[in-house]
Order: C-alpha cells, then structure tokens, then sequence
C-alpha cells in the first residue's frame, strides 16, 4: 500500500530532497558563492522533472487514500509550473547579484514552493489541498522580502503575508464549514454530499468561501488589492515568478476544487466565478492605464489576465478547462518574456522600473523593442498572436456555455485594455525624444529567453504549437 | 440533519454560556462600580515611581528570533505528544512518518546552526 503511494508522489518527493540536501550542502559548504551554479541545477532539476512527467503513462493514478491525484489534467498544469518556475530560475542571477541578494536560500525556497504547487495541482482532499497552499505561501512571502533593507520589498512581504494569512483563514473556515456539512474532507465525499442540484446552506456558505480564499491567491477582483502592491515592492525576479508559477497552481486548484468536489452543483458556483471574471477583467484593464512604473502595470495586467482565465473556469465544461489550461498556459509563456525583458531595463547601470523610460527604445535597442512589440501584442490579444488565441479558446468556451453577456463584455475590455500595452508600443516607436537612452543589460540568458518567449507568440499562429490536444486530454481527465 | 445538530447542541449551550458569562463580568464592572476618579487614579500606575520614559522602546530583533526558533520546537513537541500516547495503536507507517518529520527537522535545525541564528553576538 505505502511503496505504491509514495511512488505516486516520487516527483514531489525527489524535489523536495533535493531541497533538503541543497540547503544543508549550500551552508555546510561554499554558502552564496555556489548560489548562481545551484539555481542553474534547479532550473535542470525542475525541466527534467517536467519532461518525465511528459513521458510517463497516462492514466489516473490515485493515491492515499484519495487524497493525492495525479491525473492528466495534474501532470498538464505541473509541466506548465516546472517550466515556468525553470525559467524564471535563469533569468534571475544577474538581477539578484547586482542588487546583492545572490543567495543560495532563492532556488531553495523557489523549490519548496513548486513542491506545494505540485501538491496544490494534486490535492483530492481539503487537507492536502491546504497544506501545499501553505507550503507554496510561506516561500513565495519570505522571497518577496528577500531584499531586506529595502522598505519596498519588506513592506511587499509583510502585506503579502498579511493578506495571505486573511484568505488563508477566510478558506480554512470555508473548509470547516465544508467538513461539517459533508462531514467529510475528501473531494469524493464532497462531491457525493453536495449532491446533484441545489446543496445545503451550510454547504454553500462554506464554498463561497473557499471561492473568496482562492480568488485571493489568484488575485481576482475584489480580492486583488495585494497585487500591485507586492508586484511593485518585491525584488523583479521574485515578482516575475509571482506572476507565473504560483497563479497557475492556483488556477489548476481552483478548477480543481470546483469540479472534483463540486462539480454536480455547477450552477452554485457559476455566477459567482462569472462575477469576480467579470470585475477582474475591467479592473485590470481600466487601473492599469493610469501606471508608470511597469511592474504595476503587469500587475493590473496579471489580474485581468486572471479574469479570462476565469472565464474558462466559468463556462463550467470540459472545453471551459480545456480554455482555462491553454489560457495559462500562454500567459506564462508572455510573462515570463516580458518580465526578461524588465529585467533587462537599466539606466546607468541601475535597474529601472519607469514606463517613460522606454522612450524611443527602437532606436538604441532596434532587437528588443521588436520582441517587446509582439509580446505586448500578444498580451493585448491582437489577432496574429498566440494572445489572441488564447482569448479566443476561452470566449469559445464561454459561448459553448451561453455566457453570452459575458463575452461581450470581455470583448469590451479587452479592448481597454488595449490601450495601455499599444501605449508602450507608441513610446517605444514614436514616443520623445530622451535625453539619455535606455541602454539594455548585454545578456545572453534574458536575450534568449525574451526571443523565445516572442517567437512562440509569431509561430504560435501554427497548430497553438500542439497545446491545445495536450489541454484538451488534460481537461477531459477533470471533467466527468 | 436535526439529529446531527444535537450532536452539537453541547458546543452551543457552552458557546451561550462563554460568552454569556464575559458578557455579565465585563458589564457589571461598568454598572455596578463605584466610581470616582481623580488625575492620580486615572494616570499609569508604575509601582512607586513616576514613569521614566515612554513604553514603547525599541526592542532587539534577536528576541523574536530565538521566539519563533523556540516556537518551531514547541509545536514539535504538540505533535510528539499524542503520537507518543498513542505509540502502542500506531503502525509502522505511523513510526516512521514521525521518524521522517524528526529527520526534517533535523535539518532545519542544523541549517539555522550553522547559519549562526543561535549565537547571540
């Protein structure tokens, strides 16, 4: 019984070991002057965990009990987290090492906390479900204060932490109330008391608020108020990693928690998710137009982005997962690019975060600002790329399920939205004259992972690259 | 459904009870009291003395490090206590799980040591 569970989680297990012994080794050792080796390591560790998850059988395997699943739609959504966390692990070092924050605790801690995602993506019970939570929030609140002497970055973890622990309470009690109706923690059990149609008061009360814990970690409207915040204060590397990884396992829990155990009450929860889709979407595009610093702005961009994802979620179906999962996994791919691109802005050899520095960045940085083009594009859904698509799958999703209302008005602010990515554009095209140009960090690693991240947009056009079987074998193992 | 909220009703009289009785002794200190204040009654009392300086000083942060290092060890011991009293029922998988979380800990205590969080320099 045991051996066969923990070969289950062996992935999750050889991570968080390697965890272990990189920390013991790292202080017991040569301490941060292996740190930018070890992040390399971790960043090889977490892809090669990501392609044998790609290769190993298919099929739903289920272990403890119940508690643990890892099925399709898990290994799908972990893939996504691994190479995103991977990435985000590569282009960090020269940011770190200038701002001399190179420490080796930074892969360890970015490992914990994809070790809870994994165990968020994998949750089949409200424990396991809370645990990994907690696992992933306490790294990502002690990485955002990494930057200890700075009052951004302290004020950025201890507001992160605050609020974390509000919705972490907010979701406990959801949980409890859940347990006490269902008088079972398991999504099964859950699923079976919850019923077919319309379930207990008592029921709903405590699914509304999981929904509020959760629409907090995946900073939906109106519980996104962290966001810029946090987006701004945090050292950029920890915030690129913020706006990947950590939403979507968040997202993949959401979903996860919504169809495993309440899936037979789809009509309880549509609205709700609709709503807070609905706000995140015009929120974001409407705040975002009034920034200038560029790390707020992908902040507000982050929770509109999270609205249509929401939109996915909202339809209720298996192709609104299948949406759900192609969305995120797009909006990675565009985060990770453009927060390369962040951390490549500097002035003087300082890094700097001002949107007006990007004044006429096509004359000095002719490379750059192309492959910054595509991608604000792309974030913008401008048609030929891949970000249009992605708009695209979700709005189809939402059609399927007769949210009209809801498409249009999605379409509505996406094209407010607009306005602040094509302003970027302008200022990096067409904008004035500056009196000093941007001159970008000479690196190959961000240079490279920019261009990537830009080419998938364009080439993206081709067959989404082959994402969209893989999502949509992945949505029809959580969708029954 | 009734016969499950009976099962809770004890929780509810004691609820009732709880807060029903801090309710009384907080609102009987206001009702019923003989009050007559004068400045002397009203200021700190400071045992003898006039205060010296305000009380809200600065403190060491090494205090709150070796709290929360104390803490951590003080909620090993919250869970060291009901597997030890149910040592004789648990399994094999319930001895070495614990064994497990010992051995993590472990860990973590060797990095905050070697990491200098328990010199107090």
């Amino acid at each position: 019984m045991v051996p066969a569970d923990l070969s289950i989680i062996l992935p999750e297990i050889l991570l968080s070991v390697f965890a272990m012994l990189a920390l013991l080794g790292a202080v017991y050792g040569r301490k941060d002057r292996i740190a930018t080796s070890l992040i390399w390591v971790t960043a090889a560790i977490f892809i090669i965990a990501a392609l044998s998850l790609m290769r190993s059988a298919n099929g739903t395997e289920i272990g403890f009990n119940g508690m643990f699943i890892n099925d399709g739609f898990a290994r799908f959504a972990k893939v996504v987290v691994l190479f995103s966390a991977a990435a985000v692990l590569v282009i960090s070092p020269d940011y770190l090492a200038e701002r001399k924050i190179l420490k080796f605790e930074y892969p360890v801690l970015i490992t914990l906390s994809v070790v809870g995602m994994m165990m968020m993506i994998s949750a089949g019970d409200l424990m396991l479900l809370y645990m990994g939570l907690e696992l992933q929030s306490l790294c990502l609140y002690i990485i955002a204060s990494m930057r200890r002497d700075s009052l951004k970055s302290t004020e950025a973890g201890l507001k992160y932490f605050v609020l974390g622990a509000l919705s972490s309470g907010l979701l406990l009690y959801g949980a409890s109330l859940i347990y006490g109706y269902a008088g079972t923690t398991s999504f099964l059990g859950i699923f079976a008391a919850a019923g077919q149609d319309h379930a207990d008061i008592g029921l709903l009360l405590g699914l509304v608020l999981m929904l509020a814990g959760m629409a907090f970690k995946v900073s939906a409207v109106p519980f996104h108020m962290w966001t810029p915040d946090v987006y701004e204060g945090a050292p950029t590397p920890v915030t690129a990693f913020f706006a990947t990884a950590p939403k979507v396992a968040a997202m993949a829990l959401f979903a996860r928690v919504l169809h495993d155990a309440f899936g037979g009450i789809v009509g309880d929860w549509q609205q709700v998710v609709a709503l807070i889709s609905l706000l995140s979407m015009y929120l974001g595009a409407i705040a975002a137009i009034g920034q200038t610093n560029i790390k707020r702005l992908m902040a507000y961009s982050s929770i509109a982005h999270m609205g249509y994802a929401l939109m996915g979620l909202a339809a209720g179906t298996s192709l609104g997962i299948e949406a759900l999962l192609t969305y995120m996994a797009i909006y990675v791919t565009m985060n990770v690019g453009t927060f390369a691109f962040i951390l490549t802005m500097q002035k003087d050899g300082q890094p700097v975060t001002d949107i007006s520095t990007l004044n006429m960045l096509s004359r000095s940085e002719p490379g750059k600002a192309l492959a910054m083009l595509v991608l604000l594009f792309s974030l913008a859904g401008v048609p030929p790329t891949l970000g249009f698509f992605a708009k695209w799958s979700v709005w189809n999703a939402a059609l399927d399920a007769d949210l009209v209302w809801l498409v249009v008005a999605s379409a509505i602010a996406s094209a407010i939205g607009a306005y602040y990515y094509l302003r970027i554009v302008y200022l990096m095209y067409f904008g004035e004259e500056p009196q000093e140009a941007l001159v970008c960090r000479p690196s190959v690693v961000l240079s490279g992972v920019l261009t990537v991240s830009s080419v998938a947009m364009i080439l993206g056009m081709i067959n989404l690259l082959g994402l969209e079987g893989a999502a949509e074998a992945a949505a029809a193992t959580l969708v029954r | 459904m009734d016969e499950m909220l009976r099962e809770y009703l004890p929780l509810l009289i004691f609820l009732v009870i709880a807060v029903g009785l801090g309710l009384v002794l907080m609102l009987s200190a206001f009702l019923i009291a003989v009050r007559n204040p004068d400045p002397e009654k009203l200021s700190a009392y400071e045992c003898g003395f006039n205060a010296f300086d305000d009380a809200r000083m600065k403190f060491d942060v090494r205090f709150y490090l070796v709290a929360i290092l104390f803490i951590i060890f003080d909620l090993e011991i919250a869970f060291l206590f009901p597997w030890a009293v149910a040592f004789k029922d648990i399994s094999d998988t319930g001895f070495w799980s614990m064994m497990l979380f010992l051995a993590v800990l472990t860990i973590g205590f060797a990095y905050e040591w070697k990491k200098g969080a328990l010199e107090w320099q």
